[in-house]
């Protein structure tokens, strides 16, 4: 990358939205004012130092931060390569990386007056999270998840309703989670006054990419400091699963101008990236469209009719990605590769036995690549993983997968 | 002039409100859903949006969703649906047809190509639900530029602040979304849309064209006669979606026109 094209990576999203051509607003002009309010309000925040007091001290003492940085020693020794450390995020409260972006969206809606909270969920731990802090902060919380995943996700459709969120199963257009957000915004346009719309990814229209990132990029700031207090030195490599690339967005960004370090990002290759498209991998098997708001890879069809994606994770299995991302394969600063169905469930496995953590399955898909990449490079190459979610949600699914027979409930 | 500037034109001449129809492309199949387009025009619709399916229409209500669902699956493309308006065309060369959708299929084809198929299929407007004023460069300017009229949406939440730049770049009418929310859900009062289309037409000479909610005649007529005319989509979809011959749709569509022109 010529230094003299661009000078920093952090600099982006500009005063349209946009990270080079992709992003932007793509609303309907009802939801246009919102956006615009929501802009102006998460500006005035990000320089509020009450707004940042607030999130630390719920960071700190409700979530759980920070997050430990883990040297994997068994899993190490195993693969016989690089040093391979995990950003432990499935130690958050909720069990994963969602609840970093949600306390941010939810105190900001506080601070904007709204009193009902709308969000949509694939593998329902954004669902989960969103639900908790409402709980937390009283405020009514409806989710939007496809019908499909609220069979899939049947613990976590508990916790939401144990938390006192209203689920709303969707079965309009195929039921998964590209159509929860169909109907989250189609919600927001009908509850303009008193609805916040929290976005669980870096994705939709401008301000969301920018603002769940910064949200996110807690996860890499602490790994930078605790590689640091660790090695003494930055990571040479960092991994993270991407469905709509939030917990990826937020461990890359702290790095983006850091030109030694390789940035990796793993896709769902479901069971296979090809002509099938039975994959959730929109960089490396979709191209650029419109959806959700944003300008970013899709699937889709010749017609530019979106495809349904297809993975094993319930987190994954979206046909977009946050146009950062997008923005970063096209100027090639991050890299992007897709793991398969198969080779993540070999690396939840691998994870249980000898680490003793049980991962989900979105970043067992990162974990697979690590298996694929680690044996090759030398002893004293840092690897930081995202290990963004923890996976007894997931422990039916890979059952199923393993055709294990759980008992009288299969 | 496009054909939509001269509809107006010829109704403002008249003294007759404007009645709008939506109906999917391709829905159930091509050939049934031109014979509806066909006999549009005929049963008293003065302006006719033809929808582009698409598989996320996120500002649509069930009926419509469901309506390019049936166009898609009985192989509708961009493609197939300038076809069906050139088809139109060969016999109608005056009653305006506003492509109505959202932007990806559009984007896909890629802009330019869209814009000169579009305009030679005979098409007059576009309406494009997901690209507000902030996105103008992208597809209003160039359709602007390529002698197709570009339709915006005005809403409840469009205030006097925002209400000029929505209007700058707009063309041929201003489509008023009389609610907040998507197409097929409650109805608009004429007491709560009159001052609103007042607003919007202080600002503006365009024609201001009401729509969302409306589904039988009498409410036609009362929005028509607080504004330059009223949208019928959802209503006459449902029709089409539970598989009625098109002479009775078309009976139906009669009676909404009626409506409107009483209005």
């Amino acid at each position: 990358m010529p230094e003299d094209i661009i000078n920093s990576f952090m600099n982006g999203p500009d005063e349209k939205g946009r990270f080079g051509d992709f992003g932007g607003r793509f609303v309907s002009e009802t939801l246009m004012p919102l956006i615009l309010e929501l802009e102006e309000q998460y500006e005035h925040a990000k320089t509020d130092q009450s707004f940042w007091d607030e999130m630390n001290d719920l960071w700190t003492n409700y979530v759980g931060r920070p997050s430990p940085l883990y040297y994997a020693e068994r899993l190490t020794k195993h693969l016989g390569g690089a040093k391979i450390y995990l950003k432990r995020d499935e130690l958050n409260h909720t069990g994963a990386h969602k609840i970093n972006n949600v306390l941010g969206q939810i105190i900001l809606a506080r601070r904007m007056g709204k009193t009902r909270i709308i969000a949509e969920t694939g593998a329902g731990q954004h669902g989960v999270a969103t639900a908790t802090v409402c709980a937390k902060f009283g405020l009514k919380c409806v989710v939007y998840m496809g019908a499909h995943d609220v069979e899939r996700q049947a613990p976590n459709v508990f916790r939401m309703k144990l938390l006192g969120a209203e689920v709303v199963p969707v079965t309009s257009g195929r039921g998964t989670l590209k159509d929860a957000m169909n109907d989250a915004l189609r919600d927001w346009v009908t509850n303009v006054r008193d609805t916040f719309y929290c976005i669980g990814t870096v994705a939709g229209p401008h301000p969301y990419p920018a603002m769940v990132r910064d949200f996110q990029a807690i996860i890499g700031k602490e790994a930078r400091e605790q590689m640091m207090a660790a090695e003494g030195r930055l990571p040479d490599t960092l991994i993270a699963a991407i469905g709509g690339g939030s917990n990826a967005m937020g461990l890359f960004y702290p790095f983006l101008d850091d030109k030694d370090v390789r940035i990796i990002g793993v896709e769902a290759g479901g069971k296979g990236v090809n002509a099938k498209m039975e994959h959730c991998a929109s960089l490396t098997g979709g191209r650029p469209g419109v959806l959700h708001g944003n300008r970013t890879y899709l699937l889709q069809d010749d017609d530019g009719q979106i495809l349904e994606g297809y993975s094993i994770s319930a987190g994954l299995d979206y046909p977009g990605i946050g146009p950062e991302h997008s923005w970063l394969h096209d100027t090639k600063r991050a890299e992007y590769v897709a793991i398969t169905d198969v080779e993540a469930l070999k690396a939840f496995q691998l994870c249980c036995e000898l680490e003793g953590i049980i991962p989900a399955l979105e970043p067992s898909h990162a974990l697979a690549h690590v298996m694929k990449i680690a044996p090759e490079l030398p002893a004293d190459h840092l690897i930081c993983m995202n290990l963004c979610g923890r996976g007894d949600k997931d422990i039916f699914t890979v059952a199923k997968a393993l055709d294990v027979n759980m008992g009288p409930s299969d | 002039m496009t054909r939509i500037d001269a509809k107006f034109a010829e109704l403002r001449k008249a003294g007759r409100k404007a009645f709008v129809t939506y109906v999917m492309a391709g829905d159930p199949d091509y050939e049934r859903s031109l014979e509806v387009v066909r006999g549009l025009p005929g049963a008293g619709v003065d302006i006719i949006e033809l929808g582009l399916p698409f598989t996320d229409p996120m500002a649509d209500g069930g009926t419509i969703q469901l309506a390019g669902q049936r166009a898609l699956e009985a192989g509708q493309t961009l493609a197939r649906t300038l076809e069906l308006a050139h088809a139109f065309r060969e016999q109608d060369d005056t009653t305006p047809i506003v492509l109505m959708g959202y932007y990806n299929p559009i984007y896909s084809r890629g802009v330019e190509r869209f814009l000169a198929e579009a305009k030679e299929a005979g098409i007059d407007g576009l309406i494009v639900v997901d690209l507000p004023p902030e996105e103008d460069d992208e597809l209003c300017i160039p359709a602007q530029k390529a002698g197709l009229n570009f339709i915006r949406l005005a809403t409840p939440t469009t205030d006097d602040k925002r209400l000029p730049k929505v209007l700058t770049n707009t063309s041929g009418f201003v489509y008023y979304v009389s609610i907040t929310g998507i197409t097929g859900s409650a109805a608009a009062e004429a007491g709560d849309v009159g001052p609103e289309v007042a607003r919007i037409k202080a600002a503006t000479d365009l024609p201001v064209i009401v729509g969302f909610g409306i589904r039988t005649p009498e409410a036609a007529e009362r929005i028509a006669s607080v504004a330059d005319g009223a949208v019928v989509g959802s209503a006459i979809v449902d029709r089409i979606g539970k598989g009625e011959p098109t002479e009775k749709v078309l009976e139906f569509v009669a009676g909404l026109a009626e409506g409107a022109h009483r209005g």
